[in-house]
C-alpha cells in the first residue's frame, strides 16, 4: 500500500501526452497548412509581378520579394493565425468542457497538478512542432509561387530558381522561427487559460472558446509587431 | 475521521455557510441532507478542497487540511476518492483507462497489476464487458458505477459521494447504495454522501447531518430522524406521501 502512494514522477505519461498533442496540433493541421501555403505563394508571386512590372527590374527579383515576404511574415504569421483558430478553439472547449463537467476537479481530486497535467504538454508540443511546419509551410508556399508564376506565364521556372538565390539572408529563417515560438506559446496558453478557467455550462464553453480565438490572435498580431520591430527595425 | 470546525464559505457578499461543525466517524456512512440550493454540494468541495474555505477548520486525522499548500494537501488528495454529482468521467478515455489513470499517476503497478486491479474494482460495481467503452457509451446508472469504481481504485482511507443515486431508478439507486454501504464497512472508509433520498437515509444513515440554509441545523441518526422535532428536518423528510402515512 505504501508503495501505491510513492513515486509522484510520471514522467513517461507527461511525454507520452506530450507526443499524442503533437500529433493532434502538428499532423492534424498538415491539410489546411499545405493548401493555404501553396494558394498564397502562387497569389504573392503574381502579386508581386504585378507590383514590380518594369523595364528597370530585373525578372528574377520576384522571386526575391515572394521568397521574403512568404518566409518573414506569410509563414510564421499567417500560419500561427489560421492555427490560433483552428488549435485555439478545439483547446479551450476541450479544457472548458473538462471544467463543467468538473473533470479538471476529479484530476485535482487526485492529487494531479490539473494544469501541469492538462496545459504544459500542449505548450511544449506545440513550441516543438509549429517551427517545423512553418518550415514547411514555406517550403510549399515557394513551391507554390513557381507554380503560380510558371502557369500564369509571369516568370519562367529557370528566372524563379536564380531569384530565389539572390540575396538570400539566412538570418531571416532564424527570426521566422524565432517569432514561431513566440506565436506557439501564445496560442496554445491564452486558449488554455480560457477553457481552463470557464465557469458554468456548455453555452460558456462556446463563448470562452470564440474569446479564446479572439485574444490569441490579437495577441499574436501584438507580438507580431513587437518581435519585428525588436529585430528587424 | 474528518473533523469540520466552525467553517464559513462566502461567495463575494453571499454567505453560504455558517459556523458549520460535524465530525465524520471512520468506517460509517456519514450522510448530509438538506433542500436543493442548501449548500451541501459547495460544503463537499469545501472539505475536499475544491472551494477554499473563508473561516474554520477541516482535520483529516487530526491533520489540518486548510493549512497545507498544493504539494502537502497531495499526500491526503491520495487517500481521498470522490464521486462527483456528473459522474467527471474523463471522455476521452476508456473505461478501463479511466481506473488506470491514477494507479498509473501515483504506483509502479505493472500493465498486469492494473488490469487485475481494474477489473476487481469494475467486478465490485457488478459491471462487466465495458472495459474498452467510452463513458458516452454508457447510460447514467452505469456512469456512476464508474465514477464509483475509480473512486475506490487507490483504496481511499475517505469516499464522498455528491448524490451518488440522483437520477437512477429505485433498483439501481439501492444497490449502489448498498455497494457504497459494503465498502466503507469492509475497508473501514470513512465515506460522506449528500443526498435527498429518503431511503439511502432511513436505511444507511450511521450518522446525519442536516443542513438548513448553510447551517448546520441537526445532527443524528438513522434511528432518531423519523421521531425528530425540528420542523425544517421534518418538513424534508415527510415530503413525500408514503413517509406521511407512515407516520400516522
Ligand atoms: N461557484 C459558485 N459561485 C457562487 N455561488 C455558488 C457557487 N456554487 C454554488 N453556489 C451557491 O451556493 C448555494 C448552495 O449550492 P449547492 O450547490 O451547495 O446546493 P446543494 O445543496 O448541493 O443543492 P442540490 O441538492 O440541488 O445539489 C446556492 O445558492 C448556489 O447558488
Ligand atoms: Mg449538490
Amino acid at each position: 500500500m505504501k508503495a501505491l502512494i510513492e513515486k509522484p514522477e510520471k514522467f513517461d505519461v507527461y511525454r507520452r501526452q506530450v507526443v499524442k498533442e503533437m500529433e493532434s496540433i502538428g499532423f492534424g493541421s498538415l491539410g489546411i497548412v499545405a493548401i493555404i501555403s501553396m494558394f498564397i505563394g502562387a497569389v504573392i508571386t503574381i502579386q508581386t509581378s504585378y507590383n514590380l512590372l518594369s523595364p528597370f527590374v530585373p525578372l528574377y527579383a520576384v522571386a526575391v520579394v515572394a521568397r521574403d515576404s512568404i518566409i518573414i511574415e506569410f509563414s510564421p504569421t499567417i500560419i500561427c493565425l489560421v492555427l490560433a483558430g483552428k488549435v485555439g478553439s478545439s483547446i479551450a472547449s476541450e479544457l472548458g468542457t473538462m471544467r463543467v463537467t468538473e473533470q479538471i476537479d476529479a484530476l485535482e481530486i487526485m492529487g494531479i497538478n490539473a494544469s501541469g497535467y492538462l496545459v504544459l504538454p500542449k505548450i511544449i508540443a506545440a513550441v516543438i512542432i509549429l517551427p517545423f511546419i512553418v518550415v514547411l509551410s514555406m517550403v510549399l508556399g515557394i513551391l507554390g509561387g513557381l507554380i503560380g508564376g510558371v502557369a500564369s506565364g509571369v516568370i519562367s521556372a529557370v528566372e524563379f530558381a536564380h531569384g530565389l538565390q539572390v540575396r538570400f539572408v539566412p538570418f531571416n529563417v532564424t527570426f521566422a522561427l524565432t517569432k514561431t515560438v513566440f506565436f506557439a506559446y501564445i496560442i496554445t496558453s491564452v486558449p488554455a487559460f480560457h477553457g481552463f478557467y470557464a465557469k458554468g455550462s456548455a453555452l460558456e464553453v462556446g463563448k470562452a472558446s470564440t474569446r479564446a480565438v479572439v485574444y490569441s490572435s490579437v495577441a499574436l498580431l501584438v507580438a507580431d509587431y513587437v518581435l519585428t520591430q525588436i529585430f528587424l527595425a | 475521521m474528518i473533523e469540520i470546525k466552525n467553517v464559513n464559505k462566502n461567495f463575494g457578499e453571499t454567505s453560504i455557510l455558517r459556523d458549520v461543525s460535524f465530525v465524520c466517524e471512520e468506517g460509517k456512512t456519514n450522510l448530509i441532507i438538506g433542500g436543493s440550493g442548501s449548500g451541501k454540494t459547495v460544503l463537499m468541495k469545501c472539505i475536499v478542497g475544491l472551494f477554499e474555505i473563508d473561516n474554520g477548520g477541516i482535520y483529516y486525522h487530526g491533520r489540518s487540511f486548510s493549512e497545507l499548500n498544493f504539494t502537502e494537501r497531495k499526500e491526503i488528495r491520495k487517500e481521498i476518492g470522490m464521486v462527483f454529482q456528473g459522474g467527471a468521467l474523463f471522455d476521452s478515455m476508456t473505461v478501463e483507462e479511466n481506473l488506470a489513470f491514477p494507479l498509473t499517476m501515483f504506483t509502479d503497478m505493472n500493465k498486469n497489476d492494473k488490469r487485475d486491479r481494474v477489473n476487481f474494482c469494475l467486478s465490485r460495481v457488478n459491471l462487466e464487458n465495458v472495459n474498452k467503452k467510452f463513458p458516452s457509451e454508457l447510460s447514467g446508472g452505469m456512469k456512476k458505477r464508474v465514477a464509483i469504481a475509480r473512486a475506490i481504485v487507490m483504496n481511499p482511507k475517505y469516499l464522498f459521494c455528491d448524490e451518488p443515486n440522483s437520477g437512477l431508478d429505485p433498483q439501481t439507486s439501492i444497490v449502489i447504495d448498498n455497494l457504497i454501504m459494503e465498502i466503507t464497512q469492509e475497508y473501514g472508509i470513512t465515506t460522506l454522501i449528500n443526498t435527498h433520498d429518503m431511503n439511502s437515509v432511513l436505511e444507511h444513515g450511521d450518522k446525519i447531518f442536516f443542513i438548513y440554509k448553510g447551517q448546520l441545523w441537526w445532527e443524528g441518526d438513522k434511528e432518531t430522524v423519523l421521531t425528530a422535532s425540528n420542523k425544517e428536518l421534518r418538513d424534508l423528510v415527510f415530503a413525500s406521501k408514503i413517509l406521511r402515512e407512515f407516520r400516522k
